[in-house]
């Protein structure tokens, strides 16, 4: 099988199982939309329609890590991870399949979050949509890689947000940097920027992260 | 896996001494000779200590990515516990940086945090990273998983200081606009030789530790295998 089959092959049986069990994206829709009513709450009568724009951003980095959190519990409770590890296939394909298969999950969310934003706090521009998307790159593919270690360590689901939020920070800048800024084209280009670093850093490593 | 230290051609204690009587000399240096700045005055010279500590940091750091390059590529045995204690000083001088520099921005803007110094908003996102590093590292059991995830994250962290600078650079676009800005570089004469004896002092300094807590660590890891034989 070639390297694409092997990534479509696992980021299909990730969908399928997603599609079968909805664990994760009605988690996830839930959590960003209860996210946005608590903001409401917690911004005070005439702030700033920015600090709602800063706000979009935390809620859709944690809505990302409460999906990155679960995307390899599967893997470990029927150790699956043995298995494909064993498969005669390219390890980093294991980091690209879930890496859609998050990404999936977190566009659909956002699919619903940003009209939900736009509904009970200000509309969004297309650089804003732009900045989503990139982000979301960078996110899914940090993250899931991030994902793949804690899951296999004692500390678990309270490692993932300790590993990322570190490394989040750049993205959060890009993102809401993109929002609010006049020209938001350089925030974008930064974006893309660390999502190439970052892809082509973990795509590199991850063979080690499954194999000893 | 069996513990192997490396042998090294300066022995510890002449290292230590060399060591010493460097900083003295750097100290001297710092408190008697160099020239009161001429509009911070006294206060100035803690900026001798920030700069050489916050670059000792970054060569911790980069030693530390450079030993977990090793392990992940050559498998050399010793890289891991190398990489764990360069990190370690990275992070001990990287908390430094953090007090150093807020002591001088008392002094320099009246306030104990600044957070248009993008120098100390770096290390303060590096202090995350790094005692995430930690955690990661004590909640896997010891192992050739435990050094192959300790070296992957410790090579995320050089990625992520420039990174890290430009995005905190950008930021500051929108965040807040520069009010404070240093007087500038323009240090010469005996600030010039002051700067040039700290900065390998505190380099050197590290280096001793780095040996000291690796001889330390390498006894106890060969101590444990003595038990478990």
């Amino acid at each position: 099988m070639t390297y694409a089959a092997d990534v479509g092959a696992l980021a299909r049986k990730d969908l399928l199982l997603e599609l079968r069990a909805r664990d994760t994206l009605p988690a996830m829709l839930l959590f960003v939309v209860a996210t946005f009513v608590v903001f409401h709450f917690a911004l005070p009568a005439h702030s700033s329609q920015l600090a709602a724009s800063g706000l979009l951003w935390v809620a859709i980095l944690f809505t990302a890590l409460l999906g990155l959190g679960r995307a390899f519990v599967p893997e470990r409770e029927q150790r699956v991870l043995d298995g494909l590890v064993l498969a005669p296939c390219d390890r980093s394909a294991i980091w690209l399949a879930k890496s859609i298969a998050t990404l999936a999950f977190l566009g659909a969310a956002e699919l619903v979050a940003l009209p939900v934003f736009a509904l009970f706090f200000h509309g969004i521009g297309g650089a804003t949509v732009a900045g989503v998307v990139l982000a979301d790159l960078g996110i899914c593919a940090v993250g899931t890689f991030l994902g793949a270690m804690a899951v296999v360590t004692r500390a678990r689901d309270l490692l993932l947000p300790l590993l990322f939020l570190p490394l989040a920070i750049p993205i959060v800048v890009g993102g809401v940097g993109a929002t609010v800024a006049g020209s938001p084209g350089r925030y974008l280009a930064f974006l893309a920027l660390y999502d190439a670093l970052f892809g082509v850093l973990c795509w590199a490593s991850f063979e080690y992260v499954v194999t000893e | 896996m069996e513990t192997v230290s490396r042998h090294y051609r300066i022995p510890l204690p002449a290292l230590a001494a060399a060591t010493l009587a460097l900083v003295m000399v750097a100290l001297a240096f710092v408190f008697f000779v160099a020239p009161n700045d001429a509009v911070l005055g006294f206060s100035q010279r803690i900026f001798y200590f920030h700069v050489s500590i916050a670059f000792t940091a970054y060569a911790c750091f980069g030693a530390g990515a450079w030993k977990a390059l090793r392990h992940l590529w050559k498998r050399d045995p010793r890289a891991d516990l190398e990489s764990y204690v360069a990190v370690h000083q990275g992070v001990i001088f990287g908390v430094l940086v953090l007090i150093t520099g807020s002591i001088w921005a008392k002094y320099t803007w009246g306030h104990w945090w600044v957070w248009s110094e993008d120098e100390l908003v770096l290390f303060l996102v590096l202090f995350l990273f790094y005692a995430a590093y930690f955690m990661l590292r004590f909640s896997v059991d010891p192992g050739p998983q435990r050094a192959n995830f300790s070296a992957v994250y410790a090579l995320f962290g050089v990625v992520l200081v420039p990174v890290s600078f430009l995005a905190i650079r950008l930021a500051k676009t929108f965040l807040h606009p520069v009010i404070f800005t240093r007087h500038g570089a323009n240090i010469g004469g005996w600030m010039l030789v002051t700067y040039c004896l700290t900065q390998p002092a505190v380099l050197l300094l590290a280096y001793t530790l780095y040996r000291v807590e690796l001889a330390g660590k390498s006894i106890d890891a060969r101590l444990r295998e003595l038990r478990l034989a």
